[in-house]
């Protein structure tokens, strides 16, 4: 049997200290978190960095740590620091060496570094080797240089050999959100179904529960099955919560790739063991031909401004397209002459809050409120022409009239200066896997002592 | 005629990963299932997505009373395009689809 302990969905959720506690009482083998995600953008895998606070990051992890030490398992995260970079891993491997400092704790740290040399990958892209998955962007050598950042996405494997290590911590860039969870079970001789159809469940801590705001859970594997059992007292799973986790953020509920294989779960069955865990078997892992990886990557897409504007006059409000519409077509006219610019050179989008900002084409009501926020966008190809561009837009959003022959109007600027800098923007460009010849080839491991104890 | 969102559970619209949108029906009990599996056609997901049916996946889960469908993105996640980071907000144009009268 392996215990592995889940003290949430990632680092920098919280989790409760009672559930926790409780599970370092059941005596757990490992102790599992992940970091991030692609969720929350392509800026954090673009500029390499972290969406929570430092001070956060590091309560959390001190918390992880003092629960590590007092259990003598190691601590093991994925995809650290948001997005899995060798930068973020960095940020988070000085984070547990002040820890290890100010509490006196003398440790073996194991990172995994998960970036890509993009001139390794156009090589491998000559070679046949990275395959499209579905849908693919279009990629080129350019378009691989042209990527600020890329990871590969570890499995169990690599996990595997930063546990070898003897490390009490082990700090992961990119992983998928399983690996770090089925990476010990299954060096234990788990069954390899259960172990990631266990991990899957368990990646996003009690979510596969009720209360799911408790964040702690265990995940028991064996050689026939795995067992779910959420820490807090006020928590239950059933075989419903369970097996409904499958469909979560899963474009398909049953199949789930993983590097080496992918599990299948169709035929998996979710018994209750008591009131509030749960029993699952007939998981099935299948193994694939080649061993792949996969990757992302993300590049510049420009630098933008954001600039707000708040229309209260019911005629405006009636009349809101017909008015973007003509600011649109007006001031790109203005920003080609002045600017000397060519039309695909820049964008400048007005969103309107309250007709369709949020479905765009897809919004299929009508109806207006009482007033429209207009959001200004505009990107292009430096930080100084998006300024100017933006600030040419300016006096339309305050002033701009529906006709010549009424008076001036003005509209609610909620901020001076008006617009907002965004800075460098980002986009995923890569939806493909890399072929590897052994499970490190694309990792990078290292080991060291931190604190002096 | 009802929305869809006065006789199930929960409608759930999320990313999965940044090149698809997946919706989850939690339709809560084996009545109100079949009236979505019936009254709910892979063709109309298709019509709210504007995108075309051979790219929606349909999941029928009767276990669970769940309708789940996936796509790709109408906008890859997090372009100048896309408006809607985590891919949340689909969610209620299925909830406000008017199923057909129970037959």
């Amino acid at each position: 049997m392996t215990r592995v302990l889940v003290p949430s969905g990632a680092l920098g959720l919280n989790c409760d200290i009672v559930a926790l506690e409780r599970g370092l009482a059941e005596k757990p083998d490992i102790i599992a978190i992940d970091g991030g995600s692609t969720d929350s953008g392509p800026a954090y895998l673009g500029r390499g960095m972290s969406k929570y606070a430092r001070a956060s990051t590091k309560i959390e992890w001190k918390g992880l740590m003092e629960a590590r030490a007092k259990a003598g398992v190691p601590l093991v995260i994925g995809t650290a620091g948001t997005c899995g970079t060798d930068q973020t891993v960095d940020w988070l491997l000085s984070i547990t060496k002040e820890i290890a400092e100010e509490t006196g704790a003398k440790l073996k740290v194991a990172t995994l570094r998960c970036s890509q040399d993009p001139e390794r990958l156009v090589e491998a892209l000559d070679q046949g080797r990275i395959r499209p998955l579905d849908p693919a962007p279009e990629i080129s050598p350019d378009i691989l240089r042209d990527c600020t950042n890329i990871v590969a996405l570890a499995g169990a494997e690599q996990i595997q050999a930063a546990l070898d290590t003897g490390a009490d911590v082990v700090i992961a860039g990119r992983t998928t959100d399983t690996a770090i969870i089925a990476a010990l079970p299954l060096r234990n001789g788990a069954n390899s179904g259960a172990a990631w159809h266990g991990a899957k469940i368990g990646e996003c801590g009690a979510l596969c529960a009720t209360n799911p705001q408790s964040g702690v859970l265990m995940v028991e594997f064996d050689e026939s099955g795995f067992t779910v059992v959420p820490m807090a007292e006020s928590s239950r799973s059933t075989p419903h919560t369970v097996s409904a986790h499958m469909l979560y953020e899963n474009s398909n509920p049953f199949i789930l790739f993983e590097p080496g294989g992918h599990l299948d779960v169709t035929e998996a069955k979710y018994q209750a063991k008591d009131d509030r865990s749960v029993r699952v078997t007939g998981s099935k892992w299948v193994p694939s031909d080649t061993y792949t990886v996969k990757l992302e990557g993300a590049r510049q897409a420009g630098y933008q401004y954001v600039i707000p504007t708040l229309i209260r006059d019911a005629r405006y409000v009636e009349n809101i397209s017909t008015w973007c519409d003509d600011i649109t077509t007006r001031c790109r006219e203005k920003v080609m002459q002045r600017l000397n610019l060519a039309a695909e050179d820049f964008s400048i989008e007005l969103r309107v809050i309250g007709r369709d900002a949020t479905l765009g084409a897809l919004e299929n009501r009508a109806e207006t409120a009482a007033e429209v926020g207009v959001m200004g966008i505009v990107t292009a190809q430096s930080d100084e022409l998006a300024s100017e561009i933006t600030k040419t837009l300016n006096p339309y959003l305050l002033h701009h009239p529906l006709t010549q022959e009424e008076e001036q109007p003005t509209f609610a600027f909620p901020f001076s200066p008006a617009e907002l800098r965004r800075g460098e923007c980002h986009e995923f460009c890569l939806n493909h896997v890399l072929v590897l010849d052994y499970p490190m080839e694309a990792f990078r491991l290292e080991v060291v002592e931190v604190g002096h104890g | 005629m009802g929305k869809l969102g006065s006789i199930v559970e929960k409608v759930r619209s999320k990313n999965a990963g940044p090149f698809w949108l997946t919706v989850d029906i939690f339709c809560g009990n084996p009545d109100s299932y079949r009236r979505v599996v019936s009254g709910l056609k892979t063709t109309d997901v298709a019509k709210l997505a504007d995108t075309p049916t051979q790219h929606v996946k349909r999941f029928d889960i009767p276990d669970l009373n769940v309708v789940k469908f996936s796509f790709p993105r109408p906008q890859v996640q997090g372009t100048p395009q896309d408006r809607d980071m985590h891919g949340a907000a689909f969610a209620s144009l299925l909830a406000e689809f008017e199923l057909p009268e129970a037959v």
